[in-house]
C-alpha cells in the first residue's frame, strides 16, 4: 500500500471500487429508463421502486423459498418484470396520448403506492441479506483489498448493460425496437405488433431495475427507501448524459460512479451533492446533454 | 392540459361573475372558518394553499411541471426561521427575508432548469431540490434533522402580537388572499396572456416573437417567491422550520393537492390543499398508509379524473373556477 496526495492508496482505491459499484447502478437504472422512454415516451418514476422490489424479491426468495443469490439473480428480475407488464397493461397504456407529465404523475402515484406497502411490511430500518458464500472474501492486490462480491458486481452489470446495447443497436429484435421508437405505426404497417412490443420493453426496463436491486442487496440492506433516492439521482444522471444513446447512458452511469467516488475520498462534504453539481455545470455548458441530440 | 369551457356567446351574470362569486363565498367561508375549525390547522392549510397556488401558477398556466418546489417552500421557511429566531428580526422582516431568498433561489433554479423541456424540465427542478435538501441536512443553521425549533412570532409592525391566534390567522389569511389575487391578476394580464400561449404551442409563440424562455423564467421566478411566501408565513405560524419542508415528497405533495383541486383553475389548488391536508389528519393514525392513499389518489386522479375536483365542477355548471 503507498500514498497518493497524502490519502492511501487502499482509501482512494476502496473509494473508487464504491465510486464503480453506484456507477453500475446508476447506467443499469439510466440504461433501464431511457429504453423505457424510448418505446413509451414515459419517465418511469416508479423505476427506483421496481429497484426496490427487485431487493425485495431476492430477500423473500432466500428466506421463504430458500432459493440463494444465484437464482435469486435470474427469478426476481423476471417477477419484477412481470409485475411491470402487468403495470403497463393496467395503468400506463390509456396515457400514451396524453401530455408528457401525466405519465410522470402516474408513475410518481405507483411509487408512493409500492413504497408505502414496502413500509408496512418491512419496516423504515430494512433488512439484512446475506451474502453467498461463493462470493465472500476477497484478494489483496497489493495497492488496495478487493471484495469478490464488488467485483463481481461491476463484472455482472458491465456485461447486462453491453448485452443490452448489443441487443439493442445490433440485433434484429433491436432494429425492430428502434424503429419502432421512431415511428410505431410505421412499424406496425409492417406487420409487427408494436404495443405487445412497448409491453415487453417496460417489463424489460423493469427487470434491469429489478436485476440492480437483487445485486445490491447484500451491499447496503433491503429497505423500502432504498429507491426512491436512488432514482432522483439517477434522473440527474439522465440529464447529463441525455437519453438518446444506449452507449451513452452507461458511459455516463459508470464515469459519475467514479467521479461521486473520488469526490469522497478527496471532498468528503460535497460527495452527496456533486453530481447535481455536474448537472448543473451541464446545463450551461452543453444543455442537450453530454450525449443528447439537441431536440 | 385541458382547459376549462369557454365562455358561451350568452351567459347569464351568475355565470358571468363566477370567479367573483366563488371568491366572496371563498372569503366568507375563511372569516367563518376559524370559530367552526382549529385555526393552527385552518392557518397551516392557507400556507398550503398558497404554495399550492403559486405551484399551479407553473403547471396549470405555463405548462411545466416543477418537481422541485419543495426547495422554495422549505429554504425560505428556514431562512425566515433563522433571521426571525437568531438575527431577531420582525416578522414581517423574517417573511421579506425568506420570500427574498426563495426568489433568487427560483432566479437560479430556473434559469438552469428551462435550459430543457419537457420531462426533462421537471427532472432538473426535481434534482436541483435534492441537492439543496443535502445543503440543508448539512448545514449548521437549519440545525440537521432537529430543524429550527421555537420560532418567536413576535410583533407584526411593532403593533399587532401575533401570539394572539385570532391576530395570527387573519395576518395569514391577509398574506394568502394578497398572493392569492396576485396569481389571479398575472394569469388575466397580457403576460398572463402570453403564458397560456406558451402553454399551448410554445414554437408558434416563439415565431409570433415572443421569447419565451424570458416568459418562462419570469413566471417560475414568480412561482417560486410566493411559495417562499408561503414557506415563510408558515415557519411563523407552526414556528418550526424543518427538513420534511424542503425534502422530496413535499414537492409530490404540493403536486397532489393541485392535482386533485384542478390543474390551471384559480381556485383548485386551495380546495385540493383543504382536501388533501384533511385527509392527512383524519388518516394520520393509518400510519404509512397515508402513503398509499396518496399515490392511489395520484393514479387515479391521472387516469380517471384529469379536470380536479373544480376542474370537474367547472365544467359541469360550464362555468369559470
Amino acid at each position: 500500500m503507498f500514498d497518493i496526495f497524502g490519502i492511501s492508496s487502499a482509501a482512494l482505491f476502496g473509494q473508487l471500487l464504491i465510486g464503480l459499484i453506484n456507477g453500475s447502478f446508476y447506467a443499469l437504472l439510466s440504461l433501464g429508463l431511457a429504453v423505457i422512454f424510448g418505446m413509451l415516451n414515459i419517465i418511469n418514476f416508479t423505476h427506483g421502486a421496481q429497484y426496490m422490489l427487485g431487493a425485495v424479491a431476492a430477500y423473500l426468495l432466500l428466506n421463504y423459498s430458500g432459493l440463494g443469490y444465484f437464482p435469486a439473480l435470474i427469478i426476481a428480475p423476471v417477477l419484477v418484470g412481470i409485475v411491470g407488464v402487468i403495470i403497463e397493461r393496467v395503468f400506463l397504456q390509456w396515457i400514451y396520448k396524453l401530455d408528457h407529465l401525466y405519465g410522470l404523475l402516474l408513475t410518481f402515484g405507483l411509487a408512493l403506492i409500492i413504497e408505502g406497502v414496502g413500509r408496512n411490511y418491512l419496516g423504515s430500518a430494512g433488512l439484512p441479506y446475506t451474502l453467498p458464500d461463493a462470493l465472500r472474501g476477497g484478494q489483496n492486490l497489493g495497492f488496495m483489498f478487493l471484495p469478490n462480491y464488488r467485483a463481481w458486481v461491476i463484472f455482472a452489470s458491465l456485461i447486462v448493460c453491453f448485452g443490452t446495447w448489443f441487443m439493442i443497436e445490433r440485433t434484429r429484435l433491436g432494429a425492430y425496437l428502434r424503429a419502432a421508437t421512431e415511428n410505431p405505426t410505421l412499424v406496425r404497417a409492417f406487420g409487427v405488433n408494436v404495443p405487445r412490443m412497448i409491453t415487453l420493453t417496460y417489463g424489460f426496463g423493469v427487470a434491469l431495475a429489478a436485476f440492480a436491486g437483487v445485486m445490491a442487496a447484500p451491499i447496503y440492506n433491503v429497505s423500502p427507501n432504498m429507491g426512491s433516492e436512488l432514482i432522483i439521482v439517477v434522473f440527474a444522471v439522465v440529464v447529463i448524459g441525455g437519453m438518446g444513446s444506449i452507449l451513452g447512458a452507461i458511459l455516463t452511469g459508470f464515469g459519475l460512479g467514479i467521479v461521486e467516488g473520488l469526490t469522497k475520498v478527496f471532498f468528503p462534504e460535497a460527495s452527496n451533492t456533486v453530481i447535481f453539481v455536474i448537472m448543473a455545470i451541464v446545463l450551461l455548458v452543453r444543455p442537450a446533454g453530454l450525449f443528447g441530440r439537441r431536440a | 392540459m385541458e382547459r376549462v369551457v369557454e365562455p358561451a356567446a350568452k351567459i347569464s351574470p351568475l355565470r358571468a361573475n363566477s370567479e367573483r362569486i366563488a371568491f366572496g363565498v371563498m372569503v366568507v367561508a375563511l372569516l367563518i372558518a376559524p370559530f367552526v375549525i382549529y385555526p393552527l390547522f385552518l392557518m397551516q392549510a392557507l400556507c398550503f394553499a398558497l404554495f399550492a397556488c403559486a405551484f399551479n401558477l407553473l403547471i396549470g398556466y405555463v405548462g411545466l411541471l416543477s418537481f422541485g418546489h419543495a426547495l422554495y417552500f422549505g429554504w425560505a421557511s428556514y431562512i425566515c426561521a433563522h433571521t426571525a429566531k437568531v438575527w431577531g428580526l420582525s416578522p414581517e422582516l423574517a417573511i421579506l427575508t425568506g420570500t427574498a431568498t426563495a426568489a433568487i433561489l427560483g432566479l437560479i433554479a430556473g434559469s438552469l432548469a428551462i435550459r430543457r423541456q419537457g420531462i426533462y424540465f421537471a427532472m432538473i427542478t426535481l434534482a436541483l431540490a435534492q441537492m439543496m435538501y443535502f445543503l440543508a441536512l448539512r448545514m449548521k443553521f437549519t440545525g440537521g434533522e432537529d430543524g429550527i425549533q421555537g420560532v418567536p412570532r413576535g410583533m407584526l409592525f411593532g403593533f399587532l402580537d401575533l401570539h394572539n391566534v385570532m391576530t395570527m390567522y387573519l395576518v395569514v389569511l391577509g398574506i394568502f388572499l394578497g398572493g392569492f389575487l396576485f396569481i389571479h391578476r398575472i394569469i388575466n394580464s397580457p403576460f398572463g396572456e402570453v403564458l397560456k400561449a406558451i402553454r399551448e404551442n410554445e414554437p408558434r409563440a416563439i415565431s409570433l416573437g415572443y421569447k419565451t424562455d424570458r416568459y418562462k423564467l419570469v413566471a417560475f421566478v414568480l412561482s417560486a417567491t410566493l411559495a417562499g411566501l408561503a414557506g415563510s408565513t408558515k415557519a411563523i405560524v407552526v414556528q418550526i422550520a424543518s427538513l420534511t419542508d424542503v425534502n422530496w415528497p413535499m414537492s409530490g405533495e404540493v403536486v397532489l393537492m393541485t392535482l386533485v383541486g384542478g390543474l390551471g383553475t384559480i381556485f383548485g389548488p386551495v380546495v385540493g390543499s383543504f382536501v388533501i391536508l384533511t385527509m392527512q389528519y383524519k388518516l394520520a393514525f393509518m400510519g404509512e398508509w397515508v402513503l398509499v392513499i396518496q399515490g392511489v389518489i395520484f393514479v387515479v386522479c391521472v387516469l380517471l379524473f384529469r379536470r380536479g375536483i373544480l376542474g370537474e365542477l367547472a365544467n359541469f355548471l360550464r362555468i369559470k373556477l
